[in-house]
């Protein structure tokens, strides 16, 4: 029964965890009371908030469409002793998370409120600040390892590049983050002026799966169930990598980077590959795209690594890892969700020295500038 | 292997868990439907902790719309990825060939023969009304 995976304890792991110092770019804080966003948030929009609550753009009010696994998507073990939802306490972060998996940095994603679909958009820009503000005050400024992203839903974008203004100002900010179900395509040109701005000032463009733009998650409409949705992210990655490429941002803002966060990794290779055979024979469709796809994702896009893809053999994982590029993988752990990912155990192949310095470290303080 | 006092079996109530360590691992007892199961403390998977499992049924469907319990409060889901273990004998459900949890064996003894037995009063105080769990590590 040598290939059983009956884990003993524990004299490497504490060798393997001393010698990682991790940066984390996806960690989830949350909010413990929607009233904690009152002193960054106008008299008139806590009124709005109280009296009409948050309205997305999908047909389900108040809830998300599916029962997402475990209560507020998250590990059964992430609940503080303190009350409050998981991620919402500092103290219990640092000591279930930060402390014991030698966190040196950690870049917090923040999903309340689904900010990016809110229908009523003028409350959603409103929420954005508050939220922004709220990232420093509640989370940045009481550690410096956590990393805030600027929150800035695209789908108006006039609202979205004054956001951007602002906390670019503030200085503190290491990405600009968009919804990737947005009403339209990535690629669309409707959002270039968000990628001209985040290309001038030096900060790559974070997409982090999840929210819904009022339409369906998947290319067939709505599933039935999770595990469907859940399949779904990888999809909805594809089909925004594809637009980007295809459309022409890399082309049109070459130095524009691009971030796919909590899409895994699995399907690039096959996305890229098919993207270029396309390209072969279609080019004069495109004519504005210079280069073959799978150069523009190789220069311009970085994926992170949670849900890390495990095939029943590990030499697959370890076939993608070369394919992707161990230089385009950041490591995440979707902390405090239930598909979380331990960075001693998620990979199971071996990692070359050099593949984990910069899967685990490297690359995210190239890309941050950390 | 050595055979270990944890608990006095009304210390992990009906439903519940306790986490000893013995021998330097982590040991998890379950106490489910009158029984007691002992486990490694941590999923096979990722390390999850497993006393944070949730404690469910079975769940079959021999086909689409038609779903069966069975063995409830038996198998484990892991808190953190919803594998699935059994927890007579850790084994997994969907992979039960390459993934199971370490489980050891249990047994209740009564504090009246444990005093016949190799412990003595001294090192657990004994009332011989009691019954204790033993865990063999
Ligand atoms: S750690 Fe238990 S299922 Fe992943």
């Amino acid at each position: 029964m040598s290939d059983v995976i009956d884990r003993p304890i524990l004299a490497e792991e504490e060798a393997a965890k001393s010698r990682l110092r991790i940066i984390d770019c996806d960690v989830h804080p949350s909010i413990h009371a929607h009233t904690d966003l009152d002193q960054f948030l106008p008299k008139r929009w806590q009124a709005h908030l109280r009296t009409y609550g948050s309205h997305l753009r999908t047909p389900y009010i108040g809830t998300t469409p599916y029962p997402r696994s475990s209560p507020l998507i998250a590990r059964r073990d992430a609940w503080p002793p303190t009350g409050g939802p998981p991620g919402s306490d500092l103290d219990f972060m640092r000591k279930q998370h930060l402390d014991p998996l030698d966190i040196e940095y950690g870049i917090l994603q923040v999903l309340d409120l689904f900010i990016f679909s809110q229908q009523n958009l003028e409350f959603g820009a409103a929420i954005q600040r508050a939220i922004n503000d709220w990232q420093l005050a509640f989370w940045s400024d009481r550690d410096p390892r956590l990393k805030a992203s600027i929150l800035a839903g695209q789908d108006d974008t006039e609202f979205a590049i004054a956001e951007i203004e602002r906390c670019a100002k503030i200085g503190r900010y290491v990405q600009i983050n968009v919804c990737p179900r947005a009403n339209e395509p990535l690629g669309r040109r409707r959002y270039w002026p968000i990628y001209a701005r985040a290309q001038e000032l030096g900060l790559p463009l974070g997409i982090h799966v999840g929210g819904y733009g009022g339409h369906a998650p998947t290319g067939g409409g709505w599933p039935s169930y999770y595990v469907e949705e859940h399949q779904s992210n990888a999809h909805t990655m594809a089909a925004q990598l594809t637009s980007l490429v295809l459309e022409g941002v890399p082309e049109r803002f070459p130095n524009l980077k691009i971030v796919f966060i909590e899409g895994g990794f699995g399907w690039i290779p096959s996305a890229t590959w098919r993207m270029d055979r396309h390209f072969d024979a279609f080019r004069s469709e495109v004519p504005h795209l210079n280069r073959r796809p799978s150069e523009y994702v190789k220069e311009h896009f970085w994926f992170t690594t949670q849900p890390i893809d495990e095939p029943d053999e590990g030499k697959h994982l370890r076939s993608l890892i070369e394919w992707v590029g161990a230089d385009r993988l950041l490591f995440s752990s979707d902390y405090p969700h239930w598909d979380f990912d331990d960075p001693r155990f998620a990979f199971k192949t071996p990692l070359t020295e050099t593949e984990r310095r910069k899967i685990f470290n490297g690359n995210a303080r190239a890309l941050y500038r950390l | 292997m050595a055979r270990h006092i944890v608990a006095r079996t009304s210390e992990i109530p009906p439903g519940g868990n306790k986490v000893f360590g013995v021998e330097g691992r982590d040991i998890v007892v379950f106490h489910v439907n009158g029984e007691f199961f002992a486990l490694l403390n941590r999923c096979p998977h990722e390390g999850a902790p497993l006393e944070k499992a949730a404690c469910v049924a079975r769940l079959t469907s021999p086909e689409p719309g038609v779903y069966q319990r069975s063995r409830v409060g038996e198998l484990l889901r892991c808190p953190w990825h919803g594998w699935e273990f059994d927890m007579r004998n850790g084994q997994s459900y969907f992979d039960p060939k390459r993934v199971k949890v370490r489980s050891y064996p249990v047994a209740v003894e009564s504090g009246e023969e444990l005093q016949k037995g190799p412990y003595v009063a001294e090192t657990f105080p004994v009332h011989v009304e009691d019954n204790y769990v033993i865990v063999e590590v």
